[in-house]
């Protein structure tokens, strides 16, 4: 935003040409620069477009939810389907068979020394190519690694989802109602944040199956805290000010001032806290299901996969690789994001 | 002071009393239980049942219970190791859990601290983006990922750490799991000691100081990190969640002793009373850990006290 204020929008900011006159150096007299204002929200798209970290974020998670849709149904195979004589078969992408990651060979280390092995011209698959290469039951990896995508991009709408209902409106309401109300709210969760989150989702696995309403039940209990916070310290903040008492004496209810006032006013950091929840949610997710406790089988989650390739992970490594790769990058680019968003929503911010 | 302490206790106290109510009452719902053989009488589970006091109300046996779990008596696990008393259990393998999570905390917090000061001293240079980028990606990237690669490359590849942990190479053998699961309190004590550090060294005493001829390693080290110290109690708790959560699935890929993987074989095991005694102390670990920090940062920032909590 560096549009140096031009003879036409001079009048506008209450300059005119010959009001000023120019002294010495050209280049020194710029220090000074205009900026025509701009509304919250184009401020905000511009901030955060300046910021190259959080941009490619979003498009890395952009390009992911698109495979996470399109990728299963570029392939012939489900993600279910075992092809039991194919298994173990090293990565393969037609037009790559000179290209030393994606040619089929995989390179087995033998007590006798290592040899390379082509499992496609050992058992003459010559025309089948899998593009991650398949697992021990013969099934394809890269469709069961973005089926188990979805899982996590799931998990993250309903972390958002979680974090506005229950979060958000307990903070409003605790905050807004103020004295018994929120005391015992208040002590609520303590007691709630209180206990470790392990220990919640370990009891639930006990009592529910596992699978994925159950992880979706742990996040329940466990992920609205954060922002039940937030929403409330806004809320003491807010509830006091003039346009509050204004929108009562208009004769606004309770109803109306909490969620037509105030919450407009707290959307920025709302939404950063929404943010810094996925990646949280995304974890305890591929978490789970590392430790045995998550999606059961033949679904798949990046934590399943993991799992299940981390047992022939010296052997067939692989296999391991494009889950990891996607979690990763996952956490990473929601993190980045979210550090972008809170910057641009609100550059007054303390970074923690 | 005293009442700010006071308030504390009562609550972390309430907290681990509703954790144990949770606990009795989950017990009660298992299903199974060890009096169930079809071949004895119901004089005879009278009998049983008076000698475990199993015939007493409810309340009652809930206060036994609770007696029970703060002594440290947890009865015994049924599917792992038959009949073995789970105190005995646990009694092994917590050091070795704790020390793998105190090496973790240790390598974490000294090499933190460095990373953020470099980052904070020589603020917007190379050494700044560096440190950036490593506690990013140190925030973000889960603490089993970290396993995985480094069990692979300096286990498998070079061979310069055993990749399954041996009780006869302790130290070397704990050096790839405290590595992996340092990460995110490395990441996340340079972050916060970056931006501490910042406000520190751009505040007023910071140029008193100058003025008065004080510069370089004297000005950071006597003057400008002391401030930036306190703080940091503030992002240990978050730490130590994590360090439990992580330890399970790092006792997992290194085939650890700990109570991590105690945890994991007796859920998977549906060993009930084993994951129970385990979540208690798991909880009553987390409140105490809390409830000292609490405490601390109370006595260190007295803004804290009047507010009442450390986390409104």
């Amino acid at each position: 935003m560096s549009d140096f204020v031009e003879n036409e929008n001079e009048a506008a900011a209450g300059f005119y040409g010959d009001d000023f006159q120019l002294r010495g150096d050209n280049e020194q007299t710029k220090i000074d620069t205009n900026f025509a204002s701009m509304g919250y929200w184009k401020e905000v798209r511009f901030r955060f477009l300046s910021n190259k970290s959080a941009v490619f974020s979003l498009a890395a998670i952009l390009i992911i939810m698109f495979f996470a849709f399109v990728g299963p149904k570029m392939t012939k195979y489900t993600y279910s389907g075992q092809n039991l004589p194919q298994k173990n078969y090293a990565p393969r992408i037609p037009g790559f068979d000179d290209t030393p990651i994606f040619n089929g060979n995989e390179k087995l280390n033998t007590t006798t020394g290592s040899k390379i092995i082509n499992g496609y011209k050992a058992n003459g698959d010559l025309n089948v190519y899998y593009w991650f290469g398949s697992d021990v039951l013969g099934r394809d990896i890269w469709t069961r690694t973005w089926m188990g995508t979805r899982v996590s991009l799931y998990i993250a709408v309903v972390a958002v989802l979680i974090d506005m209902i229950v979060g958000l409106s307990y903070g409003l309401i605790s905050g807004y109602f103020g004295g018994v109300v929120d005391s015992v709210m208040q002590r609520f969760s303590e007691i709630v944040n209180g206990i470790p989150r392990l220990v919640i989702v370990t009891l639930l696995m006990l009592i529910l199956k596992p699978g994925i309403a159950t992880i979706i039940f742990a996040l329940m209990i466990t992920e609205w805290i954060g922002m039940s916070r937030i929403a409330r310290a806004e809320m003491l903040n807010l509830k006091e000010r003039e346009f509050v008492l204004a929108s009562r004496t208009l004769g606004a209810g309770n109803f109306s001032i909490i969620f037509r006032e105030i919450l407009p006013n707290i959307i920025g950091q709302i939404i950063t806290q929404t943010m810094f929840s996925i990646p949280t949610a995304i974890f305890t997710e591929a978490f789970l299901s590392f430790v045995g406790l998550g999606i059961p089988v033949p679904q798949c989650s990046l934590g399943s996969l993991i799992s299940d390739a981390f047992n022939s992970f010296t052997t067939h490594s692989y296999q391991i690789v494009p889950p990891i790769l996607i979690l990763a990058l996952l956490m990473l680019c929601f993190n980045m994001l979210a550090d972008g968003l809170r910057e641009a929503l609100d550059p007054k911010m303390k970074e923690m | 002071m005293k009442k700010y302490i006071l308030k504390r206790i009562l609550i972390s106290l309430f907290t681990l009393l509703a954790i144990t109510l949770v606990l009795f009452i989950l017990l009660q719902l298992m299903p199974g239980s060890p009096f169930n053989d079809e071949k004895l009488s119901d004089d005879q589970r009278a009998v049983l049942y008076a000698k475990y006091g199993l015939d007493k109300p409810i309340y009652i046996q809930f206060f036994k219970y609770v007696a029970n779990m703060f002594r440290g008596d947890f009865g015994v696990s049924y599917n792992i190791s038959k009949n073995t008393p789970i105190s005995q259990l646990i009694a092994q393998r917590l050091p070795v859990s704790i020390k793998i999570g105190f090496q973790a905390v240790f390598i974490g917090a000294l090499i933190g601290l460095m990373l953020g000061i470099i980052a904070a001293v020589w603020h917007n240079t190379i050494w700044d983006t560096l440190s950036t980028i490593v506690s990013v990606i140190g925030v973000s990237i889960p603490s089993y990922v970290f396993a995985l690669a480094l069990s692979y490359q300096f286990g498998f590849k070079l061979r310069w750490f055993p990749m399954l942990y041996s009780t006869s190479r302790e130290f070397y053998s704990s050096m790839l799991p405290s590595i992996s699961l340092c990460m995110f309190t490395l990441a996340s004590i340079a972050r916060f000691t970056r931006t501490e550090m910042l406000e520190s060294l751009n505040s007023e005493y910071i140029q008193l100081a100058e003025s008065k001829g004080i510069y370089g390693f004297r000005l950071i080290w006597r003057h400008a990190l002391r401030n930036t110290l306190i703080p940091i109690i503030t992002v240990l708790a978050p730490l130590i969640v994590d360090l439990m959560t992580g330890s399970l699935v790092v006792e997992k890929i290194f085939a650890i002793p700990g109570v991590g993987s105690l945890l994991v074989t007796a859920i998977t095991s549906n060993d009930y009373n084993v994951v129970i005694s385990l979540s208690f102390i798991y909880s009553a670990m987390y409140i105490g850990i809390m409830l000292v920090v609490d405490i601390l940062y109370g006595v260190i920032d007295p803004r804290i006290r009047l507010s009442g909590a450390v986390n409104e």
